[in-house]
């Protein structure tokens, strides 16, 4: 243990020498979330920036609800903002202007007409060159007019049922009743995979996986450095057991990649941000990952003749699991076999175990299934990396 | 005194100290190839044993199976009595390893260096600091002490090289060829340090392909070729070998190598044998011979100069294998 101790001590040191170490385990992923937040970081900050007109000639309840409740309401919480404007004219100069992403215009007699059952119609005038925004209205203006049909039609039900004249205060009353009935059937929203993260801690978690494993490849690399450069002669001529170079090279490694991924969820904190959510169960998850990467990497080590045959199959490795296991693009956005064959990559357990507590809401229970996947990931590779590393811990036969 | 394998063994001068170093018949195969066959020889305390041989003898196979840094196939390894194979932790501390290859951490200073490894070796640290200081004026690195080792000449690495094997006062210091690349300056100071061990009680194993270290710096040395010892006692013993035999060396042109293979053939040549700008030859009274062997050269080739050397281990090892040294 001793033997062991020493010689991760002295690769701690050559490591915070060579900067190279530092820049690939820290800085890199720092700086790279930062420029890809930076860039990309805008699509889900609340407001989206886009405006809409609406013209009420009516001023009567029913358009009041409309332009108080419902867009007043989406106002309020920034999705958008809501300019009132007093003619049909200008509210479509400023949609052609482009100053306006759509505005509605709600008739003269809208609210008697809904009221009475008659037909009428609420307008929404488009601005051509966004399309989003036009979207969005479009949806707001179907969602209200789809809900006055349904309080029309239960009044329409309750007055055919009856078999009574209608009455205009009856109507009312009953429109009343209905637009306060609960809905009888609710939407709810389910998540079939690992919950998204807001955009900055996407790219900071995913920077920091993606390069978490190039930085469990330096143990094994150095390993084969040093049987290159004939220090590990001398380490295997010195009163020390193999098992302790190998754990010296393990416990370097284990330290770094800790090391890394702890320096990257704290900075990243104050400087980007970042929502990483429960820190015990982000502990469990830095450590749980750091096995996978180093039992991947160093399997991958023992299939080399040297350590830039290493350095090459670990980055060849490191890329393409990070790409299939969505350290670059969100996994919901890729097709299904894509989601499938990335739960074969620890990149992919590791990222939606960071998703899951990035709500801040779950906890390590949550993360319990990233954990489980990612130590039996490293423990598999980790023991066959083990016996193959017999050829490793050797001198080159002359 | 015969002891394991195909060898010529002489009863040396005796230092009269204890058996710091034992191997019997050592032997080690990499696929179908025999590196080393039979190896056995011992050293005592303060005696210098030379293993001499040349590029590929298996030299240093050999030190790498005495080490523990390679299993053996066949035969043991004794240090001061105590049995030793790869896992041999106590064992191997009582040894200092010089490898051939350079073996120092280049972003570690010279003083880094020796203190991983003097901790590796399990040197005190009360007197881990005294013995840094005291190898590092040993070699001469005392001012470049704070310093990185990537940015050190080749001689004050290989100076660093010898002193980690050196920092915990092993009882037999191993030196794998260790002026292989050094400059003169430096070569002479490895020499000079090697024999100041020998003298303060060190047993030590030399091993180099260069006749005149192995004459200056050891007391007995083996004569190694294709994994065999073929000879080992004292320079003088080695060369009694040769009885009555000089070394005659020719500068020649034209066609060497049918040259050697009919002086070859002559009563009193015993080995002849061709190199780039002329032969080696061992004969036996040359002085007497030497206008038979002109006469049949001439007859393929023009000698061009003439030298007879007394007997040394470049002769004696051309007698035992018919070869070369630098072969």
């Amino acid at each position: 243990m001793r033997g062991a101790l020493l010689i991760a001590t002295k690769d701690l040191l050559g490591s915070l020498r060579d900067r190279s170490a530092i820049l690939s385990a820290v800085i890199a992923p720092l700086a790279l979330a930062f420029i890809l937040s930076a860039a990309l970081g805008n699509a889900d900050e609340g407001s989206l920036d886009i405006s809409f007109a609406v013209v009420d000639e009516d001023r009567g309840p029913v358009a009041e609800v409309f332009v108080g409740d419902v867009l007043g309401s989406l106002e309020r919480q920034d999705v958008v903002n809501i300019r009132e404007e007093s003619s049909a004219a200008s509210a479509r100069r400023m949609a052609r202007d482009g100053d306006i992403a759509a505005a509605f215009l709600i008739p003269s007699g809208f609210s008697d007409a809904v009221q009475s059952g008659d037909h009428v119609e609420l307008s929404v005038l488009t601005d051509p060159s966004s399309d989003i925004g036009a979207q969005i209205a479009t949806s707001i203006a179907n969602g209200y007019a789809t809900e006055l049909n349904a309080v029309r039609a239960s009044v329409g039900t309750a007055l055919a049922v009856k078999g009574a004249r209608p009455d205009p205060g009856a109507i009312r009353r009953l429109g009343r009743q209905a637009a306060r009935a609960e809905t009888p059937v609710a939407v709810a929203e389910a998540f079939v995979g690992s919950r998204e993260f807001d955009t900055k801690t996407f790219f900071v978690a995913g920077m920091a996986v993606f390069f978490l494993f190039f930085t469990a490849q330096l143990g094994a690399v150095s390993l084969l450095r040093e049987r290159r450069e004939g220090t590990l002669a001398r380490l295997l001529a010195a009163p020390l057991s193999r098992a302790s170079i190998l754990g010296g090279k393990a416990l370097y490694t284990f330290v770094l990649g800790v090391g890394s991924l702890t320096v990257l969820v704290v900075s990243s904190q104050f400087l980007l941000e970042a929502n990483w959510g429960d820190p015990i169960g982000v502990a469990a998850l830095i450590i749980a990952g750091v096995f996978a990467a180093m039992g991947l990497q160093s399997l991958v080590a023992t299939l080399a003749k040297n350590n830039e045959q290493a350095a090459g199959y670990g980055a060849v490795v490191g890329v393409t699991l990070g790409l299939l296991g969505g350290t670059f693009f969100p996994l919901s956005q890729a097709p299904g076999f894509i989601l499938r064959l990335s739960f074969l990559t620890p990149h992919a357990w590791l990222m939606r175990g960071f998703g899951e507590l990035s709500g801040g809401v779950a906890g390590v229970a949550d993360v319990v299934p990233s954990l489980l996947a990612l130590l039996a990931m490293g423990g598999v590779t980790g023991a066959i990396a083990l016996m193959r590393s017999r050829s490793l811990v050797a001198v080159v036969a002359r | 005194m015969e002891r394991e394998g195909a060898t010529t063994t002489l009863d040396g001068d005796r230092t009269g100290g204890s058996v710091v170093l034992e191997c019997r018949a050592l032997s080690k195969s990499f696929g179908d190839r025999q590196a080393v066959r039979g190896v056995g020889f011992h050293i005592d305390q303060g005696e210098t044993y030379g293993l001499l041989g040349p590029n590929g003898a298996g030299k240093t196979t050999a030190i790498s199976m005495i080490c523990g840094l390679l299993s053996r196939d066949g035969g043991e390894v004794f240090i001061e009595g105590a049995r030793l194979d790869t896992k041999s932790k106590h064992t191997k501390a009582a040894i200092g390893y010089v490898p051939q290859e350079l073996a120092i951490y280049p972003d570690l200073s010279a003083r880094e260096n020796l203190r991983f490894f003097g901790k590796l070796y399990g040197v005190p640290a009360r007197e881990l600091g005294s013995r840094i200081d005291d190898v590092l004026a040993i070699t001469g690195l005392s001012d470049r002490a704070d310093e990185r080792t990537d940015g050190f000449s080749g001689g004050m690495k290989r100076r660093l090289n010898i002193g980690i094997g050196l920092l915990h006062r092993p009882r037999l210091l191993i030196l794998d060829e260790p002026t292989v690349g050094v400059d003169p300056q430096s070569r002479n100071a490895i020499l000079t340090n090697v024999e100041e061990l020998s003298g303060e009680g060190m047993a030590v194993l030399y091993t180099t392909h260069y006749m005149e270290e192995a004459e200056r710096l050891c007391d007995r040395v083996g004569i190694i070729d294709q994994g065999e010892i073929k000879a080992e006692g004292t320079r003088r013993e080695l060369v009694a070998i040769l009885g009555q035999r000089d070394r005659v060396s020719l500068q020649a042109t034209g066609d060497i190598k049918r040259a050697a293979q009919e002086i070859s053939h002559l009563p009193s040549v015993d080995s002849a044998t061709d190199r780039e700008g002329g032969l080696d030859l061992i004969v036996a009274e040359a002085s007497h011979q030497l206008p038979r062997i002109l006469q049949v050269a001439a007859s393929t080739a023009q000698v061009t100069g003439v030298e007879v050397i007394e007997p040394d281990l470049e002769a004696v090892f051309l007698k035992l294998t018919g070869k070369a040294l630098r072969d």
